[in-house]
C-alpha cells in the first residue's frame, strides 16, 4: 500500500506547523486511499507523539545520538532512510529553514522531486501537483511533479489541521537509524528573544518598513506591541538597513505569518512582503501614501504619517484595556 | 580559495503588480518593458565572495550562469564587480527548465572548471522561488550543503570553514569541509556594491567562456524530466480597503484605535 510521510521535529512540539501539516497529510492519504505515516525526528513529547497518533495511522519516532538537535547531514541521512523504509509515494514537510534545507536533497536521494512553500497539494493523473505563489506572490502557480516521491514542504501554519476525531490511535514504533559520520557540525546556535511566542505563531503582529526612516522609531511600535501583547516584526527593506534583527523579517524569504492581526507600518506592500502576510486574518496599515499597495490588502487602513499615530494610538488602547 | 558564485538571470521583480502580465498557454511571465536583471539573492553572493576575497588578500572568483545568450549580462556585471572569471552555460531551447536540469548542468560546469572549494548560490530567485538550486546541486556533486548562509570564514583546521547562517529562530554557526555548497540569504552586510565606471568598461574586454550543454554531455531533452508548470496564472484578491475617516487626526485615531480594540477583545 502506498504511503504519505509527514515529517515533523520532536524538538518543535506539536505546533500549528506540526498540526498543519498532519492536516495536509491526513487529507492527502485519505484521497489517494494511502496510509498515512508521521515520521518523528528527535525525542517526541506526549503532546507531539499523541497529536500524531491521532491523525496518522503509523508513527515512527527516530531518536539517538546525532538526532536530538538538527545537523543537516544527519537528519538528511536518517530521512532517507526512513521514507525508503516506508515506501513513500508523498513525503510532506513544513516550512522551517530545516525543512526547506533539506527537502531537495532528501527528493534527490528517493529518486523523486520537490517542490515547495505549497498553499495546495493535490493529486492528479497519478502525479502529485503543488500550488505555489510564483514571481514574489504576483503569480499562483500549479507544478506537476514527475518523478515519485513527491517531496513537498508545505506553508503549514497556513493548513487547516486534520479532524482526528473517530480515529483510532496509530501504532508507534521506535527506532534508532544508524548515521553515517559527517564533518558538518553545528558549533552554535542563537535564539534571538523576541520576548514570546514564534513570529510564526504570533496572534497579533506590529511590524515596521522602510517608511519608519532608521531604527529609533522601532521603540515607538515596541510599546505599542506591548500594549496590544504584539510580536513586532519587519519589511526586508528595514532587516537589510540592519535597524532591526534579520530574524524579524517577514516576506516571500523571510516568515510566513499568520496571525489574527497584522498592523503594517510604514510599509508600502511590495509582493513580496505579501507573500510573508497573506495567511493573516485582518491587515490593517498606517502609511501616510493613500496609493501604497498595502491597502489592497487591507481589511481597513489609516492614510496618515505614522508619527502622528503610534504615541496616541498606543495611548488610547492602553486606557481603553 | 576557489569560489565559484552561481547567478541567475530573471525578469525584474521590482515590476509593480499592475503591470505583470503571464502568457498562460506558454505559462511563463511576459517581459513586456521590464528588463531582466541578477537576481538579487545572487548578487548577494557574489558580494559575499568578494568580501571573502578581500578579507583573504587572495583567492579566485568564477562567476557561473546557465541561461540564454543573453545571461551574458549578469556575467559582464560579476566581471565589473572584479570577478576573476565568468562561464556561460548556453541554453536558449528551454526558457524555464526544472531544478535539476540547472543542478545538474551547474554541477558539470563546476566539475569542468575544477579546483572549487566553496559553490554559492542564492536561496532562492525572484521568478520562481523554487529555492532548490544549491539543495540539488550539492547532491549531484555528493558534498554538503549549508542554507541560508550570510558568509564565512575559515575553520579551526585545514579544509574545514565556519558557516554563520540563519535560522527561524536566530542564527547557527556551523563547522563544514570544504568543497561544499552554501546557499547565501540577504543580510545587512551582503548589500551588493556598485561597480566602477571604469571597470563597467573593462568587463567588456575581459574574456567569457561561453559552453554548450552538450559540451558538459547534458541532455537537453531532460529539462523537464524533475517538474512542470502545469498551470500559471495571476491570483484574483479582491480586498476592499476600509480607509478610516474623521475630521481629525484625534478622531481617525479614535476610530482606528476602537477597530485594533475590537479586534483584541474578540480573540
Amino acid at each position: 500500500m502506498s504511503e504519505v510521510v509527514c515529517t515533523l521535529w520532536g524538538r518543535a512540539g506539536l505546533d500549528r506547523a506540526a498540526q498543519g501539516v498532519l492536516g495536509a497529510g491526513r487529507r492527502l492519504a485519505d484521497s489517494t486511499g494511502a496510509a498515512l505515516r508521521a515520521i518523528i525526528v528527535g525525542t517526541a513529547d506526549d503532546a507531539l507523539a499523541s497529536g500524531a497518533q491521532a491523525v496518522a495511522d503509523r508513527v515512527v519516532v527516530a531518536t539517538g545520538p546525532g538526532l536530538e538537535d538538527y545537523n543537516p547531514e544527519s537528519y538528511l541521512a536518517a530521512l532517507s532512510d526512513l521514507c525508503k523504509a516506508a515506501s513513500a509515494t508523498v513525503v510532506l514537510l513544513g516550512n522551517d529553514t530545516y525543512a526547506q534545507e533539506i527537502a531537495a536533497r532528501l527528493a534527490h536521494r528517493l529518486g523523486g522531486s520537490a517542490a515547495g512553500d505549497a498553499v495546495a497539494v493535490h493529486a492528479e493523473g497519478g502525479k502529485v501537483r503543488v500550488t505555489r505563489g510564483v514571481y514574489g506572490g504576483k503569480a499562483t502557480a500549479v507544478i506537476e511533479l514527475e518523478k515519485s516521491p513527491a517531496v513537498v514542504w508545505v506553508r503549514a501554519r497556513a493548513i487547516e489541521p486534520a479532524d482526528a476525531a473517530g480515529r483510532g490511535a496509530g501504532e508507534v514504533e521506535r527506532v534508532t537509524p544508524e548515521l553515517p559520520a559527517t564533518g558538518v557540525k553545528v558549533l552554535e546556535r542563537q535564539e534571538e528573544s523576541k520576548g514570546g511566542a514564534r513570529l510564526e505563531d504570533a496572534q497579533v503582529i506590529v511590524s515596521g518598513g522602510r517608511g519608519l526612516g532608521g531604527p529609533e522609531p522601532f521603540t515607538e511600535l515596541q510599546k505599542l506591541a506591548d500594549v496590544m501583547h504584539a510580536q513586532m516584526a519587519a519589511s526586508r527593506a528595514a532587516c537589510d538597513a540592519g535597524w532591526v534583527p534579520a530574524s524579524w523579517q517577514v516576506g516571500q524569504t523571510g516568515k510566513k505569518v499568520a496571525p489574527q492581526l497584522y498592523l503594517a507600518i510604514a510599509i508600502s506592500g511590495a509582493s513580496q512582503h505579501i507573500m510573508g502576510i497573506a495567511d493573516s486574518k485582518v491587515i490593517c496599515a498606517i502609511n501616510r501614501d493613500a496609493d501604497a499597495p498595502i491597502f489592497k490588502h487591507c481589511t481597513f487602513g489609516l492614510v496618515e504619517d505614522y508619527q502622528k499615530v503610534i504615541g496616541p494610538l498606543t495611548e488610547r488602547l492602553r486606557s481603553a484595556k | 580559495m576557489k569560489i565559484a558564485v552561481c547567478l541567475k538571470q530573471i525578469l525584474d521583480p521590482e515590476v509593480p503588480a499592475r503591470d505583470f502580465k503571464v502568457d498562460a498557454a506558454k505559462r511563463e511571465a511576459e517581459q513586456g518593458g521590464a528588463n531582466l536583471v541578477t537576481n538579487i539573492f545572487c548578487e548577494n553572493a557574489l558580494e559575499t565572495a568578494l568580501q571573502i576575497r578581500d578579507a583573504a588578500g587572495s583567492g579566485e572568483i568564477v562567476a557561473l550562469s546557465v541561461g540564454p545568450a543573453g545571461a551574458e549580462d549578469v556575467l559582464r556585471k560579476a566581471l565589473a564587480l572584479r570577478a576573476d572569471q565568468a562561464v556561460l552555460v548556453v541554453n536558449d531551447a528551454d526558457t524555464n527548465p526544472d531544478p535539476l536540469f540547472v543542478a545538474k548542468t551547474l554541477a558539470a560546469a563546476i566539475k569542468k572548471i575544477g579546483g572549487v572549494d566553496v559553490v554559492m548560490v542564492g536561496r532562492e530567485a525572484g521568478d520562481w522561488g523554487a529555492g532548490q538550486t544549491g539543495g540539488l546541486l550539492a547532491e549531484e556533486l555528493a558534498i554538503p550543503c549549508i542554507s541560508f548562509a550570510e558568509g564565512f570564514e575559515p575553520g579551526a583546521t585545514p579544509g574545514t570553514i565556519k558557516v554563520k547562517r540563519q535560522t527561524d529562530a536566530g542564527f547557527e554557526v556551523i563547522e563544514a569541509p570544504t568543497p561544499l555548497v552554501l546557499t547565501i540569504t540577504n543580510h545587512d552586510k551582503n548589500v551588493p556594491r556598485i561597480p566602477k565606471t571604469r571597470d563597467v568598461m573593462q568587463s567588456y574586454r575581459k574574456p567569457l567562456e561561453k559552453w554548450t550543454l552538450s559540451d558538459l554531455g547534458v541532455d537537453g531533452s531532460t529539462s523537464h524530466a524533475y517538474s512542470q508548470v502545469a498551470e500559471l496564472f495571476i491570483p484574483k484578491k479582491e480586498t476592499k480597503c476600509e480607509f478610516i475617516e474623521g475630521d481629525t487626526v484625534e478622531a481617525k485615531i479614535d476610530a482606528l484605535a476602537k477597530r485594533i480594540g475590537d479586534i483584541l477583545r474578540a480573540m
